[in-house]
């Protein structure tokens, strides 16, 4: 988990000052896009809750809708959560068409590459 | 793979539903008596699960008016409007409804899905954006099935949600409309508009408000949210609909736009589907006039929310977040839920059982829409059953009594 720490460390740009000083205290204001691994940890904790009583661990390969005993509604309103705490937007069309971790990792780090 | 098999677990759980007794979702009224009563199972049964919120589907002068229309007009239209033509009627109830909110124009839609849907999906297209509260009505979500903008959820009455999600479209071009409810159909609880709104105009947001359970409720006239936050003026498009305190069916959308009237050969709910026949559309314009005639009935509707939540809430029913004339009644689950239900309908009481996907967070509730027509005496009685059930399924102990005193 030696990302996640790293991801921890406050970058002093000017553009984070900004950032900093916004008046945006609801979403956890990122400072540089997240690693593949804050990602992948993230998703892994929201998905926690959810998974069966076989034990099988969250993979990427997981397919969120079939190996975890999660709704339709419940995926949404965690992929609200990853919106702020990763600071982008995913479209419902773009999140109808996930299916696993893999994916929506996928899709988080590719919307803040673009940011 | 044969076509049901993909309902197969929603198949076996309401096979489970429809074995161990009455079927909440497939209920008979085998006759209506008044906009409180009606004889379910053979029994006389109050009904307080109807969204009537004004009672007046059985208003003397709405039926008369209904009646009244259909020997000189008919029974139906048989048509669209585009394709046969409008009525006389359905152009005057349309600028009925636009003087009723000060608006220049109005559409009138055979239901109140149909407005959502073909409004919402039709104002954006590619390219656009459509931000909507996570906790939407299904004829929202539809509606951004069928569009082929951008559609971002925003966390249920959170402006800050919102803003978040405003704010991360940047500079990128395209239209922003974001979607909202008077009141919530479920819990009740209505949009902190005036925040939203302030939120909607910094990023040159267009707003659209869904009316349908508050209109007649809230505001001086009874135009809504809109009116009792006082930002009328702000929502670019207001939809509602006739079923509900207007006691009969149908939809509309009110707008400023002067272009608004291009939705009538856009919108496809609108044009492709028949128009309201006589009977409805004179029920309604009379219903409208009584609103506007009879304040009294907002008050009395409000007197008798507060009855019933105050009452709910003094016995230990866990509720919904504030007054409305939705009261929805949190249950721990699904099967408890359902048996409550079936005690109430046993014991002589209508309401709605409302469980997961059509509910938001998961939440198990008995959905109670209260009416200006219920009489004291009725809630009083409703308020027993309740607690009588409640206490003998163990459910009015001390934990659910905490539960009830942290709010």
């Amino acid at each position: 988990m030696s990302d996640v720490q790293t991801g921890s460390l406050p970058l002093r740009t000017a553009q984070n000052m900004i950032v900093e000083n916004d008046d945006f205290a609801d979403t956890l204001v990122a400072r540089r896009p997240p690693s593949r691994g804050e990602v992948m940890a993230e998703i892994c904790r929201q998905l926690e809750p959810f998974q069966t009583d076989d034990g099988a661990a969250i993979t990427g390969a997981t397919v969120i809708s079939k190996d975890l005993s999660i709704d339709s509604l419940a995926v949404m309103d965690m992929v609200m959560d990853l919106e702020d705490q990763f600071d982008v937007s995913i479209p419902m069309n773009v999140v109808a068409e996930i299916h696993t971790v893999d994916e929506l990792a996928d899709t988080i780090l590719s919307l803040s590459a673009r940011r | 793979m044969g076509l049901f098999d993909r309902h197969a677990g929603l198949l076996d759980a309401y096979r489970d539903v429809r074995t161990t007794g009455a079927d909440p979702f497939q209920i008979r009224m085998e006759r209506v008596l008044s906009a409180t009563e009606a004889v379910i199972n053979g029994r006389k049964t109050l009904l307080v699960g109807t969204n009537n919120y004004f009672g007046l589907t059985f208003d003397p002068s709405c039926m008369e008016a209904a009646i009244e229309a259909i020997r000189a007009e008919g029974t139906g239209t048989t048509g669209s409007r585009i394709a046969n033509g409008s009525y006389s009627e359905h152009v005057a109830l349309e600028q009925e409804i636009a003087e009723f909110y000060g608006k220049k124009h109005c559409m009138v839609f055979t239901t109140g899905y149909q407005a959502n849907l073909g409004v919402i999906s039709t104002l954006v297209a590619q390219g656009d954006f459509l931000l909507i509260d996570a906790d939407s009505h299904a004829s929202i979500y539809d509606a951004c099935k069928m569009t082929q903008a951008e559609v971002v959820r925003f966390k249920h009455n959170d402006p800050s949600s919102l803003e978040a999600r405003l704010r991360r479209l940047g500079d990128r071009p395209g239209n922003r409309l974001v979607v909202l409810e008077g009141i919530y159909s479920m819990l009740g609880d209505s949009a902190p508009l005036k925040e939203f709104i302030d939120v909607s105009k910094k990023y040159g947001a267009y707003v659209l408000v869904d009316e349908a359970h508050s209109l007649g409720a809230l505001g001086e006239h009874g135009r809504g949210l809109c009116e009792s936050t006082g930002v009328l003026d702000d929502c670019h498009f207001i939809v509602g609909t006739f079923s509900k305190t207007l006691g009969a069916i149908g939809g509309y959308c009110v707008s400023n736009d002067p272009d608004f009237d291009i939705l009538r050969v856009t919108v496809r709910s609108y044009m492709f589907t028949a128009s309201l026949p006589p009977s409805i559309v004179a029920s309604v314009r009379q219903a409208l006039r009584v609103v506007k005639a009879r304040p009294e009935l907002r008050t009395k509707l409000w007197e008798n929310v507060a009855t019933l939540y105050d009452g709910l809430a003094a016995r230990g029913f866990k509720l919904g977040p504030e007054h409305g004339p939705v009261v929805g009644v949190h249950l721990p689950d699904r099967s408890t839920a359902i048996g409550f239900w079936r005690a109430m309908l046993d014991a002589g009481v209508y309401v709605n059982v409302a469980v997961p996907p059509a509910t938001p967070n998961g939440v198990s509730l008995l959905r109670c829409s209260v009416s200006a027509a219920h009489s004291k005496e009725q809630l009083a009685h409703m308020i027993e059953v309740m607690t009588g059930i409640g206490r003998q399924m163990g459910l009015l102990g001390p934990q659910l009594r905490a539960v009830a005193g942290n709010r």
